[in-house]
């Protein structure tokens, strides 16, 4: 008990300092450069992120994105590999969690069930410490009075006021969920975290629950941090969506701007559906896809740069008749979706995916039009295969397990290379035995005038591959590779070790 | 219709077996307990027995020894095993592996065997055959009883109730006495039960064990049948019956503090 003096003297030192970072920036956490690797897996990369005092933030991703290892990093149930998380300006990754001004409501709520409703609520402000100058150690504990006036206001903001006295397994799960946020905000944390927290209900009832919980955010002005795989979630209730993958944030924006424009194909195929193409700036504000030449909204681009393009299918005006708009197509099905018609057009060999408020049966021989700011245009992800090498003899390099036919000039035998080779540049034989190397095929993406193929080499690489012929997914192909098109730039080990920045 | 009467095996078929085996070596000889204990020796029915057991002070004395022996074996292992499970449980060392071999295999050996060896051990560090020694055979072999079901309810424990208490302010030690410790409670009382009801009515460890005065009832009553007296039967089958109602007793105890602490205590208010 001699500490404790001493530690409500750093509480007071840390909440000083605090209020100094507060007025630097309006950041209630600040996380900067987090790596966690679970068994040499790295599920959270280089991740950088700012949350600002009082927002709704949604943590939006897959399954196994990292965006619930990020929450309990926050909640300091694990520790990062790399990296530190700052609550107002103060490290946190050694603090443990019973010490963080943070609460968590539990993907399955994990209420304590020896305890009913409100010993659960209560649970928390029991152990609570409040600074009071006339105690004889500076703090002291909540009164009986003063719990129960607490826990009563907390369940009667969760709707839950007459419900103190119940066992928590006899309440239906939209219960335990408000008991579950009940306990967590009656802790008056600064910031609330929720993990899926609507995952196990019902669609009546998660909607319920959506707009309550936005509404218990305007009521108590705290941070909530919120993961969820459900990208409608996301979008009805955040301030700002952080889309997550692969432990990489993809994009931080709102709703509205993720949904217009998502910075990357991931986020646009992740947030809503979406037609997915490939095409060509030719210059700023034209853009060539499916061999038409369009108006569009989007500058600064290199003439001639490849890009990912998205158009959302209820931008695309749709028309009975051919020649009305910039693409003429037929329709192959159409679905009723209860407010809408979700019909698959095809139009210029591409299978359109178009809602519409009218219904244009199977068969029907339509119009496309689609308006400059319809047409969201996005840098591609990834532009050329790029391969570490080594150069084993004239006009011959390693890479991927294969020797491979490439000019070798300016290099000599043994020298580490990095290999250029573009999409179009390789080639896929039937027969793995035609082939330098095999490799199956892992997807197959038609893009308006071509296939964009990838396949996977016994060598854990990838290669991308324009073709314009349709291969099945999981066939066992050849790759060959012409070497002509191909660039080769030296490698420096240790340097590129250096340089190499991970992405963020 | 047809269909039906040509099922011949229903499931229930499959409990038949079970039953006869129940009927002729549990129902039938609890029976013939019954019946000896209040029969007297003219063959009439008698409450003689029974008065005969309240009567000996010796008799009484040697229930409270045979309780105060149970309930200490069980204490020591409780305090022992609670920790091992714990520690077994906890992620490091959550192996079934090692959990059976330190703890289930020396079950494959026969316990007499067992108890045989370790009185062997003891008597070749010193200790003599006590009262000490009788608990320390109890302990030794019913350990593993105490620590499977301990093991088995701290391991599959969401550890999300951890977690929870963590964040809402509780440090490892209060969490552990406010969340884990009641949790774990149905373990620790089928432990206890699983682990006192044997001991009660056990007497080869202390035999084997214990000196001359640490007598437990299950060795008086073992020793009025084995004595081939006929008119010892009816006695031994009545104190027979009064162990039996005493391990009921402590049995609905258990039950009903196990079913206690999985509920929610009534009532409301802080």
């Amino acid at each position: 008990m001699d500490n404790s003096n001493k530690a409500t003297e750093t509480v007071i030192a840390t909440e000083n300092k605090a209020s100094v970072a507060v007025k630097k920036s309006d950041n209630i956490i600040e996380i900067k450069g987090i790596t966690k690797v679970f068994d040499g897996v790295t599920v959270l990369d280089n991740l950088s992120l700012s949350i600002k005092r009082g927002q709704f933030v949604t943590l939006l991703g897959p399954s196994g994105c990292g965006k619930t290892t990020l929450l309990r990093l926050i909640a300091g149930f694990q520790t990062p590999t790399e990296g530190e998380i700052y609550i107002e300006g103060v490290p946190i990754t050694s603090v443990p969690p019973h010490k963080r001004p943070v609460n968590t409501v539990f993907q399955k709520y994990a209420l304590f069930p020896h305890l009913n409703v409100f010993k659960n609520v209560a649970f928390g402000l029991k152990l609570k410490k409040i600074p009071d100058a006339t105690a004889k150690k500076g703090y002291r504990k909540l009164t009986k009075a003063e719990i129960e006036e607490k826990v009563n206001r907390a369940l009667k903001l969760v709707g839950l006021a007459d419900y103190g006295h119940r066992d928590v397994n006899s309440l239906s799960g939209g219960q335990q969920q408000r008991v579950a946020i009940a306990r967590a905000i009656v802790c008056e944390p600064k910031v609330l975290l929720l993990d899926e927290p609507l995952g196990a209900l019902d669609l009546k009832m998660r909607k319920e629950m959506q707009i309550e919980l936005k509404k218990m955010h305007e009521d108590l002005g705290i941070t909530f941090i919120f993961v969820t795989h459900d990208q409608e979630e996301a979008l009805t209730m955040s301030d700002v969506v952080v889309v997550i993958n692969d432990g990489v944030i993809q994009q931080i924006a709102r709703p509205k701007k993720i949904y217009d424009e998502p910075s990357n194909a991931f986020v646009a195929d992740f947030i809503g559906e979406s037609n997915i193409l490939s095409g060509t700036m030719e210059k700023d504000y034209t853009i060539n896809f499916l061999g038409r030449s369009l108006a569009c909204v989007d500058k600064g681009f290199e003439k001639n740069e490849r890009v990912d393009i998205v158009i959302r299918p209820e931008d695309i005006v749709i028309t009975t008749g051919e020649g009305h708009g910039h693409f003429n197509g037929e329709v192959l099905s159409t679905v009723f979706k209860g407010t809408y018609y979700e019909m698959e057009v095809l139009a210029s060999f591409y299978e359109f995916t178009v809602q519409s408020q009218k219904e244009f049966p199977k068969g029907t021989k339509v119009s496309l039009e689609i308006l400059p700011d319809s047409i969201h245009i996005m840098k591609k992800m990834l532009t050329i295969n790029k391969y570490i090498g080594e150069v084993t003899g004239e006009n011959r390099v390693e890479i991927c397990g294969g020797e491979f036919e490439i000019p070798t000039e300016g290099f000599s035998s043994g020298d580490d290379v990095i290999v250029y080779v573009p999409f179009n540049a390789v080639e896929l034989t039937d027969d793995e035995e035609d082939g330098v190397i095999g490799a199956n095929v892992t997807q197959s993406l038609y893009r308006g005038t071509y296939y964009q193929v990838q396949v996977y080499t016994d060598t854990d690489e990838d290669f991308y591959i324009d073709t314009v012929d349709e291969w099945d997914m999981d066939d066992r192909v050849g790759v060959r590779i012409n070497g002509d098109l191909v660039r080769l730039e030296r490698y420096d080990r240790e340097k590129e070790a250096e340089d190499e920045e991970p992405q963020s | 219709m047809k269909s039906r009467k040509a099922k011949v095996f229903r499931p229930t078929a499959f409990s038949f077996p079970y039953l006869a085996v129940t009927l002729v070596f549990v129902i039938f000889p609890l029976v013939l307990v019954l019946v000896y204990a209040f029969r007297g020796e003219d063959g009439t029915m008698t409450f003689d027995n029974f008065i005969h057991v309240f009567s000996e002070a010796e008799n009484l004395r040697q229930l409270g020894a045979t309780l105060g022996i149970a309930a200490l074996s069980t204490s020591i292992c409780l305090l022992i095993a609670y920790p091992v499970a714990f520690i077994l449980a906890s992620s490091p060392f959550n192996k079934m592996a090692i959990l059976s071999l330190l703890f289930i295999i020396p079950m494959w050996i026969n316990f007499m065997l067992r108890i045989f060896a370790l009185q062997s051990l003891l008597s070749m560090i010193g200790v003599n055959k006590s009262y000490f020694s009788a608990v320390i055979g109890m302990v030794y072999d019913f350990f593993p009883y105490m620590l499977l079901p301990i093991y088995t309810v701290l391991s599959n424990m969401d550890k999300s109730y951890v977690e929870a208490s963590r964040d809402l302010g509780a440090g490892p030690v209060k969490t552990f006495t406010r969340v884990t410790l009641p949790l774990s409670l149905p373990g620790v009382i089928s432990g206890i039960s699983m682990m006192f009801m044997p001991i009660f009515s056990s007497y080869s460890i202390t035999k084997m064990m214990g000196d001359a005065n640490t007598t437990v009832i299950g060795a008086k009553i073992a020793n009025l049948f084995e004595n081939q007296n006929y008119g010892n039967y009816g006695y031994g089958s009545a104190l027979s019956f009064v162990l039996l109602v005493i391990v009921i007793i402590v049995m609905l105890i258990g039950s009903f503090l196990s079913s206690r602490t999985n509920k929610a205590p009534k009532g409301g208010k802080a």
